[in-house]
């Protein structure tokens, strides 16, 4: 008889803050619960960046605002059997997404960029150059949510999400239980 | 003291004449979800998320008069996903960005949303219209990204306070709520005003200043229950 093995799961931040994944360590005492049936793969909380194998559930917090990010969103689907949109910025584009409505003009990144580092008031940039390194990836034209760019199988809504909405939705998919939330746990703040 | 009776959802609802479908349940514990409308305020029905079925036809409950014996639908899968997808569809023609809102908790756009179980991204496309804050008058700001062009500080402004700050301009898609002059300053609104105060903006969009996030997270109005919850703790059983 073959042992049960443990979930595999991957975590990534893309055009995030970090706090959904601060979210992830309100569960308290409960992480202890968790780590007995998961073990993380990729992830910052391992520091690695790339996947070691295939994994059960991949976990995104925030949208896509650059290239890298998209390229990331990408390999989790690839590498992900169930992959989870966690917080209001992975869902709908949350606080990065304001770019996109403030700047209305014909090339709106490169007014944004302007601003920020040549017209803009007080400025203290000697060179007066827009940062143009190639280690630096390039800004997408939008912030995308992570719908937009790759399939995305569950939402966990919250800004950041509860640790208690956290905990819930994991032991439940891990059980294979999972039927939505209820209506009293849903918050987009 | 009741006319007649009729039915939603299999309980029997008193009325009397004169009386919409909505206040009948209201009166009787039924809530029935609505935006445009408010107690207090003509009823209006443009928002259509208080869609009911009245014999199988989809009517506006808050402007559908009551009628003798008859059935009324409310509550059931179908009427809940059209109510979502209009609830959606107010999400992405405006920018409603929940985190950054001061109206979050007490916003009853996000409470519905809540209510109705809306959790997932949809097709529609964010439209993210760029509009302009009106902060000229010296204790209210207008954040018409917020407006969900309800009408209800327009009836208000007019029925209550007999003033007419608040209109409607343009026509279709392009039909937004204005004021009364070029800015907020030029009218004679006051944040003593009823269309200022905080129940009739049903989202962020009508602000008073340096009122903004005293409620902490928690015992917001709509933190502690379900919107509706007031209008169904009033059934009997």
């Amino acid at each position: 008889m073959t042992e049960l093995r443990k979930a595999r799961v991957a975590t990534a931040s893309l055009a995030g803050c970090f706090g959904c994944h601060m979210a992830i360590l309100d569960m308290d005492e409960r992480l202890i619960d968790l780590m007995s049936k998961v073990e993380i793969d990729r992830s910052p909380l391992t520091d690695f960046k790339q996947f070691t194998r295939r994994c059960d559930i991949g976990i995104i917090e925030g949208g896509c605002c650059n290239e890298e990010n998209v390229h990331v969103l990408q390999d989790f689907r690839r590498n992900c059997d169930v992959l989870i949109a966690l917080g209001q910025c992975a869902i709908m584009g949350g606080l990065p997404a304001m770019r996109n409505a403030i700047m209305h003009s014909d090339a709106p990144l490169r007014e944004c960029l302007e601003e920020a580092f040549i017209t803009g008031r007080n400025l203290t940039n000697a060179t007066h150059n827009i940062p143009n390194d190639p280690a630096l990836p390039l800004l997408l034209d939008e912030v995308y949510a992570c719908n937009e760019v790759v399939e995305i199988d569950h939402n966990i809504p919250g800004c950041a999400p509860s640790g208690d909405i956290i905990y819930d939705t994991l032991i439940k998919l891990l059980a294979g239980k999972f039927h939505g939330f209820e209506r009293e746990t849903i918050r987009f703040d | 003291m009741s006319d007649f009776s009729f039915m939603i959802d299999g309980v029997e609802i008193p009325a009397c004449e004169g009386q919409t479908i909505l206040e009948a349940a209201d009166a009787a514990g039924i809530y029935i979800p609505r935006l445009c409308d408010h107690e207090g305020l003509r009823h209006q029905g443009s928002c259509r998320v208080c869609t009911v079925k009245a014999n199988g036809r989809s009517v506006a409950a808050c402007t559908q008069p009551a009628a003798p014996d008859i059935l009324v639908e409310n509550e059931n899968a179908h009427i809940n996903k059209l109510r979502r997808d209009l609830v959606e569809m107010l999400f992405h023609e405006g920018n409603h960005l929940c985190p950054i809102c001061e109206a979050s908790g007490n916003c009853e756009l996000q409470a519905m949303a809540y209510r109705l179980d809306m959790t997932e991204p949809t097709q529609f496309p964010y439209l993210e219209p760029c509009r302009a804050l009106d902060a000229s008058h010296p204790d209210i700001a207008l954040d018409t990204n917020r407006c969900i062009s309800c009408g209800r500080c327009i009836r208000a402004s007019q029925d209550v306070d007999g003033k007419g700050v608040f209109g409607y301009v343009g026509r279709g898609i392009h039909r937004r709520v204005s004021v009364n002059g070029d800015t907020l300053a030029d009218t004679d609104a006051e944040v003593t005003d009823f269309a200022i105060s905080s129940e009739v903006c049903p989202v962020g969009c009508i602000i008073r200043k340096r009122e903004g996030f005293t409620t902490p997270i928690g015992e917001r109005e709509f933190d502690k229950a379900l919107i509706g919850h007031d209008i169904e703790e009033k059934r009997d059983d």
